[in-house]
């Protein structure tokens, strides 16, 4: 009985921890920084696996949630007084602002994040990190510093990928299973297009970008508990980074909007 | 010199080490003994700051390593060697991308010279030409001997091995047994071995530290303890079960 009692302080302490730990990681991270001649050799490598490793996912997410959303306007505006190239706008706004940011990031932590804190959680358990500080790295700038680096900067990019084959999406789901005309479509998308949309989308990409990777990695860098404790990290960093990627989409909209 | 002054250590309530207090001295030969998770890893892993104790102080080389600088700790762990229980290699990197790491980071050595001290590095340890092996390629033991030529390309003043025999069969026992002898003796450093293998206590050690309930139970020479008449080592010797000291 006193358990139950107590259990929902003992998930509000154990949270407050994580986010201790989480900022005492991220400050050091930050001062390691300087550090950049040690691990700027790792980030074309950690760059090339982010990007490549989620491309594909990327653009099949990216291509379909263009062509449903294209699908989904036109059920709504089947009265016939509104203008077909609203399709054409509304795809684009919704795509460059919020579905492809949104969907690129929740793929992708589940793609990468997932991915970062395995790799790191395992090098955790066999002692590699352990390893690392004992041949005078530092695990930090050496693990967690090129990963956030290659999220900030390889996020955008697959956001830029996944707006462009959203679109692409949209047309083609437009022009083949809509019936409405090129024309219509591309004259709606330049009409209602506005290059903040765009940035938009690429600033909360890159916040995304860091979130997920930092997560990933914190959860990473403390595991413990053998094959059971990387499956646990693995887990936690992919619920943690949803939850964070809503939380934090709202406050980007609420701040820049 | 190594000096570990008082100190305690305890996961939750367990008490693991408890107010321990040694010296290791330049050219020691020292195996740290004791059953399975009496805390000899732990203890080794506070000897070189990769674990604080929760009281008391660890010298090296007159340095306070729970009180200096990250950046002077670094400086310092490079005086040392250190081979894990399961090799720890990198899973990314081959075995010679394994060995060269520290080498580029620490020695202004070239391109030629780190490929030169990787080849030697494995020679030492019979392990020639696998450079481009991936860890997963290896054995246990191959992995033990590539950790072990990891840690001794630096040239280190001290060796740290955590239980670098279990496991493996008597003849790599005796192979892993001979390594530490032999860079023990050339390269004049300070070989600390955790271990629990009474073969690697008889053939690679000098003097013996056992811990028994977070406390030394027995230090001297290893001639003076298999000689010994006190019960919990002559327990342990003999692998007695049964003994409850």
């Amino acid at each position: 009985m006193k358990n139950i009692i107590l259990q929902p302080f003992t998930y509000i302490i154990s949270l407050f921890e994580h986010i201790g730990r989480y900022f005492d990681l991220m400050s050091k991270t930050l001062r390691s920084f300087t550090t950049w001649h040690l691990y700027i050799g790792f980030l074309p490598e950690h760059m090339m696996k982010l990007g490549i490793s989620a491309l594909p996912i990327v653009v099949v997410t990216g291509l379909f949630s263009g062509m449903v959303t294209s699908v989904q306007t036109a059920y709504q505006l089947e009265s016939g007084f509104i203008p077909d190239s609203y399709v054409g706008g509304i795809v684009c706004v919704s795509v460059l602002m919020e579905l492809s940011p949104m969907i690129t990031a929740l793929v992708m932590t589940g793609r990468v994040g997932a991915s970062i804190a395995a790799e790191i959680g395992t090098m955790r358990v066999s002692e590699q990190i352990d390893a690392l500080e004992t041949l005078s790295f530092d695990p930090v700038s050496f693990l967690i510093m090129p990963r956030v680096i290659s999220g900030a900067i390889m996020f955008p990019v697959m956001v830029v990928i996944a707006d462009l084959f959203g679109l692409l999406g949209g047309f083609f789901a437009a022009t083949t299973s809509i019936g409405i005309s090129s024309y219509d479509y591309v004259y709606g998308l330049r009409d209602w297009f506005v290059p903040w949309y765009a940035i938009f989308g690429v600033i909360k990409a890159f916040s995304f970008g860091i979130a997920i990777t930092s997560i990933a990695c914190y959860f990473g860098y403390y595991t413990t508990g053998g094959a059971e404790g990387v499956g646990k990290s693995t887990t936690q960093t992919v619920v943690v980074s949803c939850i964070t990627i809503v939380i934090l989409n709202y406050l980007l909209a609420a701040i820049l909007l | 010199m190594i000096s570990i002054n008082n100190i305690s250590k305890s996961f939750s309530d367990k008490v693991i080490l408890d107010n321990l207090s040694f010296t290791i001295n330049h050219g020691d030969k020292i195996a740290i003994i004791g059953q399975s998770g009496i805390g000899k890893s732990v203890l080794l892993k506070t000897i070189i700051g990769l674990l604080r104790p929760d009281n008391g102080s660890i010298t090296i080389d007159d340095q306070d390593i729970n009180k200096i600088s990250f950046k002077k700790l670094q400086k310092l762990r490079s005086k040392f060697g250190m081979v894990f229980q399961f090799g720890a290699l990198f899973d990314s990197m081959t075995v010679g991308e394994n060995i060269g790491l520290a080498l580029q980071k620490l020695t202004n050595c070239d391109r030629f010279e780190i490929n030169e001290r990787i080849s030697n590095s494995l020679l030492e340890v019979n392990m020639e030409n696998t450079q481009d092996k991936m860890p997963s390629e290896l054995s246990g033991g191959m992995k033990k001997r590539v950790g072990i030529a990891r840690a001794i390309a630096l040239n280190p003043e001290y060796m740290l091995y955590d239980e670098p025999t279990t496991g493996l069969d008597p003849i790599m026992t005796d192979s892993i047994n001979r390594l530490i002898n032999n860079f023990h003796s050339n390269g004049n450093v300070t070989s600390v071995v955790v271990t629990h293998e009474m073969k690697t206590v008889r053939d690679a050690s000098e003097r013996v530290i056992m811990l028994h309930n977070g406390k030394i139970q027995f230090d001297g020479t290893t001639d003076t303890f298999l000689n010994s008449n006190d019960p919990t080592v002559v327990a342990f010797l003999n692998g007695d079960s049964t003994y409850k000291g």
